[in-house]
């Protein structure tokens, strides 16, 4: 640091004043790692260490069981469906909300957060009661002969719904940080509506909405309680891959259920990795734009730094 | 419509007519379902079997263990957001990644490995049975499942707040003379508390809800370790619609109930931030 040294006396003094004795710090550093440690990275080695407890031969028998295979085939069907779905439904309703004002705004987002208050188990049996044999449509689809109910379309809309505010929620704020000068310059230069969120909305919201696909993937390639409701567990068939795991838990092979577990926890690690990856680059880019504002326009505080609209409070 | 200025964007009619029809298809009819199922429900059955035994014993239990989990989570939410925020040491990083992980973590997977660390052969297990502390097939499971899948909320609710808290408002405290431990009883910890309180209320609503891990970890005993969701997917698969549906709506209740508690608390929080 190369802080006058007057101030460099205030700053460590006035640290001192504000911190903890040393046994106190490290004493709480002890029993937050300790706990963290215990009680949320020994069950992800726990997961792996039991999957291969019976050997690499008998984890990759459980995965090439026929079952197995199409329960991720199913899981991957799934997400494929309602990731893209809920993506769509995030960007057109972000779009909406972030960029124009208009009346009922609020109660829309309340609508919008709905899905994560309401319990997975009653989600799925809201669709029972909407599409099963004895439900509203239940008549009409059986007329038709379609299947949604212990079936695949059930599945996905069940799916579809536990996960819906996923993406919406990460690009609404995303694109009202955003602001939409830039869309309007855009837009006064003649381009055209979609070359405009081609060219200048999506650019901006990239890593956002990114950010809410993996988190809406991990969920939705996770979902127990909606899913379980309403898929008649019917192996080989309806059986994703989180209720595989609990058919092979009721059965005899105490490595079984773990070795396809093990699936779900990659998935999570690769999910935490991204997302890491994707806080850290925010960060850095937020810090390269500060840099770049302070090499343009000199240091802040000097100058005409005051005339940014950056720095208008909050 | 009203708007302040104009607005040369477009898309409003296109992107908002979409977004009300998905929302109307996707989450607002299947809950007008559950509603306009309850219509067929006589006042009496309702009550008789949304109130009877074997429902108030879930009612409990799902109530009792999510509001102790979501204190679990609260304190150690709060110490691991604290020492995370404040204190620079080796494995920062590492823990801070390690947070997210029940987020990401599928609860079946959750509950089936919490349920084999905690069995009398588990890795916990081994030395906590032995000490008369059984963690799987129990209340106590329910509420080890619940703490599990509840923790990022209290932690990531608090950890922004506490970053960007004025810590010159402890140097004021300091300067004037006050003790670290007062300084915090009586200037910082007033200051998070309705933050802190919002994070308990985010964990308790995560746990209320829950189903996937307790399926594993729980043991399902009727009367005993049986938390409400369970009862639903037990009527369920007896074919007693009456029966979930009344307990479905009770649950639907709590939540939309923990819901405004939770709106309510952010006002606070964020006035507070104010002050």
């Amino acid at each position: 640091m190369n802080l006058p040294k007057k101030q460099r006396e205030r700053t460590s003094s006035s640290q001192r004043s504000t911190q903890e004795p040393g046994w106190v710090k490290w004493s709480l550093i002890g029993i937050a790692g300790l706990f963290a440690v215990v009680f949320l990275f020994l069950p992800l080695i726990n997961v792996f260490v039991q999957a291969f407890s019976k050997g690499w031969v008998h984890y990759f028998k459980v995965l090439a069981d026929p079952d197995t295979i199409s329960a991720i085939k199913l899981t991957l069907l799934v997400a494929a469906i309602s990731v893209p779905a809920n993506v769509i439904f995030g960007v057109a309703a972000s779009w909406a909300i972030a960029k124009f004002e208009f009346r009922g705004k609020s109660l829309l987002l309340t609508f919008i957060d709905l899905p994560f208050s309401i319990s997975p188990v009653v989600s799925g049996l809201m669709f029972i009661l909407l599409f099963g044999v004895n439900g509203l449509f239940g008549p009409l689809l059986d007329h038709l002969g379609i299947k949604i109910i212990f079936a695949v379309p059930g599945i996905v809309l069940a799916t579809i719904f536990v996960t819906f505010p996923f993406v919406a929620r990460e690009l609404i704020p995303a694109m009202q940080a955003e602001g939409s000068d830039q869309e309007q310059a855009a837009m006064t230069m003649g381009a055209s509506g979609w070359q405009t969120f081609w060219y200048v909305t999506l650019p901006s919201i990239k890593w956002g909405l990114l950010y809410g696909v993996i988190l809406c993937n991990a969920r939705a390639m996770g979902e127990f309680g909606a899913v379980s409701v309403v898929s008649g567990h019917i192996t080989g068939l309806t059986d994703t891959v989180p209720l595989r795991v609990e058919k092979l838990y009721n059965e005899f092979d105490p490595a079984a259920p773990f070795a396809v577990a093990s699936l779900l926890a990659l998935l999570a690690l690769v999910t935490l990795g991204i997302k890491t990856y994707l806080e850290w680059k925010t960060e850095r880019d937020e810090h390269q734009g500060q840099q770049l504002a302070r090499e343009v326009v000199g240091e802040p505080g000097k100058n005409f730094a005051r005339d940014l609209p950056a720095h208008s409070p909050k | 419509m009203r708007t302040a200025r104009f607005n040369p964007l477009p898309g409003l009619n296109l992107t908002l007519g979409f977004t009300i029809f998905y929302l109307t298809i996707i989450v607002l009819l299947p809950i007008a379902a559950l509603f306009l199922a309850l219509l067929d429900i006589s006042w009496s059955e309702f009550w008789e079997v949304a109130t009877n035994e074997r429902a108030m014993s879930a009612y409990k239990l799902s109530l009792g263990a999510s509001f102790i989990a979501a204190l679990l989570n609260a304190t150690f939410g709060t110490l691991l957001a604290w020492v995370l925020v404040r204190y620079r040491f080796p494995g920062r990083r590492f823990i801070d990644g390690l947070i997210d992980f029940p987020f990401a973590l599928p609860t079946a997977v959750a509950g089936l490995t919490l349920a084999s660390m905690f069995a009398a052969n588990g890795w916990l297990g081994q030395f906590l049975v032995p000490l008369g502390i059984r963690g799987a097939f129990t209340q106590l499971g329910v509420i080890i499942a619940l703490t599990f899948v509840g923790m990022p909320f209290a932690v990531r609710t608090l950890q922004p707040v506490l970053e960007s808290f004025d810590r010159g408002v402890e140097e004021a405290a300091a300067s004037l003379g006050s003790s670290r431990l007062r300084t915090f009883l009586q200037v910082i910890f007033p200051t998070l508390f309705p933050t802190i309180m919002t994070g308990f209320a985010l964990s308790f609503a995560r746990a209320l809800g829950e189903y996937g891990s307790i399926v594993f970890i729980s043991g399902n005993i009727p009367f005993q370790t049986e938390i409400a969701p369970q009862l639903i997917v037990m009527r369920l698969e007896q074919y007693d619609y009456v029966g979930a549906i009344a307990l479905a709506m009770v649950l639907l209740v709590f939540s939309f109930i923990v819901l405004a508690a939770i709106n309510c608390l952010e006002h606070w929080a964020a006035r507070f931030e104010r002050q």
